[in-house]
């Protein structure tokens, strides 16, 4: 492999992940506050298809991010508000969501499947985007990829070094006693839940906007399941999560990679890839008893009442 | 306007909420159409009322439900036992691989063609349990989320089933079509009636769901899964298995998706297709959800949701409006039976109501 071509598969390789980043940075935010939603793939594709549809009749792709947002706020809202309010069960609402999400984006994409938009244009930065090899793949990306990476960063601050991140713990951990020590519970969870709602839009957005970019109907192919289990093989550590959506995004893309490399193997079994990646990580990850599942927040998809 | 919480649970509600999950997501549905400039009412019609106007109508109905009845019955029974199987969808597609590939090898045959769909079937459940019991290992020895396997087996398996009438299954004389060769007419399975395409798999479908009535109220192992579902605590305490009750609950549910997935190529479709599954092991989950994870409710929302496929079916036709509105029908009337399930808990109370109530 000549260097040129390292050059631009580590280009695509990054690029790849980046969906995987915004959705699992959104689920790591959610859980930590003890929300559980299932709905990735809904809220995905519903941003998918909404930044799609924005971007293609404004004609502006950032327009477009704003709206998928917006979509992803509203999802998050309506999770919150079945699951904080209504006390419904979390794992049922975010499949509902999940079922809801893919009609609906079905639905109003209809009409944009097979049409195309100019996607969010790749930024040059001077002198940096001309180094051999890693110049492009570093330097030479979109604006939400940077965004992307600059949103892991502020996770890590907020989790792992903030009074914030202490408070989101507390609520996750057991919301009883964060009621009772005077933590805003609900509002908390509402607030996280929203939170991921637009990070899972914005993922989906990513695909629509700036990695094909176009609208195909279930298009995120299994990337909001996959963003749950990731968060589960990091053991819920933002450093780890960023690691982690970079090799599945490499991994969903070992098509491209095996023809880059010249090795002939069926398209069809190479795409089952992330999936099996994913089961094998968490076979290996079960033997490492110090790790992951221990540090699954305890009150993870347990409702909370202060009524009560 | 007050919320106020029951003293004791509404056993009305119990049986009310999903009558109004079902009115309001009718609501909501011709309210996004007249917004979306389709004319609510002709749709709505075209949607629930006009795909069962005559026998055919009905015919087709009981066709959907086949799938959607065994899928459910078996997801019902992981449910109870609090093991969140939401593979069933890959389990069917797995039955669909099995029950092909033998009924595919029988097609040349001169005769046998009932022993042939006998083992075919068999195949079906074998796949499906098999499939499903990845999910129970992984959980048993591993303890693997069975959440996330089983919805990793189902990209699985339909990368698989792609792989599959792409290669070694594809039909040499199909002009290069990613489907197998049609199976002979004495390979698929009988019909009820000569004019209608339901066949007797509906039969299967609903002993399935008199069996799961039988084994969880009149036999010792559907208390153990009760009991396992409860608390997992207590039913090792009074000495059940539990890892036996999580086999069996996987092993059950992926059998039976898999003669549903095999009872599609031997009944409707007649060959291996990329589309098999219109999404049949996933609406049956929001099925159990909506039929109170009750054989009884379970058959009614089982009619009501082959209703939503055959609706969706009907609006491509008449509107040109995509399939997919069918999913959007049944995610919008799980999130309104979730919510309506809160009347279940809790009263409104208004407040002119309350005043009179506290006056007299």
């Amino acid at each position: 492999m000549d260097a040129d071509l390292i050059a631009t598969l580590l280009f695509s390789t990054l690029r790849a992940g980046i969906p995987l980043l915004f959705c699992s940075l959104g689920v790591l935010l959610a859980e930590r506050s003890g929300m559980l939603n299932l709905g990735q793939e809904g809220m995905m594709l519903m941003g998918a298809v909404v930044g799609f549809i924005v971007a293609s009749n404004s004609g502006s792709p950032g327009l477009g991010v704003l709206a998928a947002a917006l979509t992803g706020l509203a999802f998050g809202a309506l999770f919150s508000l079945l699951t904080l309010k209504l006390q419904t069960n979390q794992v049922a609402t975010g499949l509902a969501m999940t079922i809801f999400g893919t009609g609906l984006s079905a639905f109003v994409g209809e009409n944009y499947v097979g049409t195309s938009i100019d996607g969010i244009a790749p930024l040059h930065i001077p002198l940096l985007s001309n180094l051999p090899v890693v110049g492009q793949a570093l330097f030479a990306q979109d604006w939400l990829l940077y965004l992307a990476w600059a949103l892991a960063l502020g996770s890590y601050w907020l989790l792992h070094r903030s009074r914030w991140g202490l408070m989101i713990s507390a609520v996750g951990e057991n919301p009883a006693v964060a009621h009772r020590l005077g933590l805003p519970v609900l509002r908390i969870r509402a607030l996280m839940a929203c939170i991921g709602g637009v990070m899972a839009a914005l993922g989906g957005a990513y695909l629509s906007l700036v990695y094909t970019p176009l609208w195909t109907e279930g298009m995120t192919a299994g990337r909001g399941w996959i963003a749950l289990a990731l968060v589960v093989l990091a053991g819920w550590r933002t450093g780890l999560v960023l690691v982690a959506a970079h090799v599945f995004g490499m991994a969903g893309i070992l098509n491209l990679l095996m023809q880059g490399g010249g090795i002939p193997v069926s398209a069809n079994l190479l795409a089952m890839a992330p999936y099996l990646l994913c089961i094998v990580a968490l076979v290996l990850l079960s033997r490492q008893r110090d790790f992951g599942r221990y540090q699954s927040p305890p009150g993870l998809g347990q409702n909370f009442s202060p009524d009560n | 306007m007050k919320l106020e919480k029951r003293a004791e649970p509404s056993a009305l509600m119990v049986y009310l909420s999903p009558v109004l999950a079902l009115l309001a997501t009718l609501l909501t549905g011709a309210a996004i159409f007249a917004i979306l400039g389709q004319p609510p009412a002709s749709v709505m019609t075209a949607f629930f009322i006009d795909p069962i106007r005559d026998f055919y109508g009905l015919s087709e109905l009981l066709l959907k439900a086949t799938p959607l009845l065994l899928c459910a019955v078996g997801l019902s029974l992981c449910f109870r036992a609090r093991v969140w199987n939401i593979g069933a969808e890959g389990q069917f597609i797995l039955g669909t691989l099995g029950g092909g590939v033998v009924a595919l090898a029988c097609n040349d045959m001169e005769s046998g063609f009932g022993w042939a769909l006998l083992v075919a079937s068999l195949a079906g459940m074998a796949a499906g349990m098999a499939w499903a019991a990845i999910v129970a290992l992984l959980k048993d020895r591993f303890d693997c989320s069975e959440i996330l396997t089983s919805i990793m087996l189902n990209y699985i398996a339909l990368q698989l089933l792609l792989w599959a009438v792409h290669g070694p299954l594809k039909d040499p004389a199909g002009f290069n079509f990613p489907e197998s060769a049609l199976l002979v007419e004495d390979l698929l399975l009988p019909t009820l009636h000569p004019d209608y395409r339901v066949h007797m798999g509906l039969l299967v479908a609903l002993g399935a769901a008199a069996g799961l009535w039988l084994l969880i109220s009149r036999s010792l192992l559907g208390f153990q899964v009760r009991v396992f579902g409860e608390s997992s605590a207590a039913a090792e305490y009074a000495g059940f298995s539990a890892r036996a009750i999580l086999w069996f609950v996987l092993a059950a549910c992926g059998a039976l998706a898999g003669l549903a997935g095999a009872f599609e190529v031997l009944g409707p479709v007649g060959q291996v297709t990329p589309n098999l599954s219109a999404g049949y092991g996933f609406s049956a989950i929001i099925v159990v959800f909506l039929g109170r994870n009750h054989p009884v409710g379970i058959v009614l929302a089982g009619l009501l949701f082959a209703l939503t496929f055959i609706g969706g079916e009907n609006l491509q036709i008449e509107f040109g409006l995509p399939r997919s509105i069918t999913q959007m029908f049944q995610g919008m009337l799980l999130f309104y039976l979730l919510a309506a399930d809160f009347l279940i808990n809790y009263r409104i109370r208004l407040p002119g109501f309350a005043a009179r109530e506290a006056r007299a």
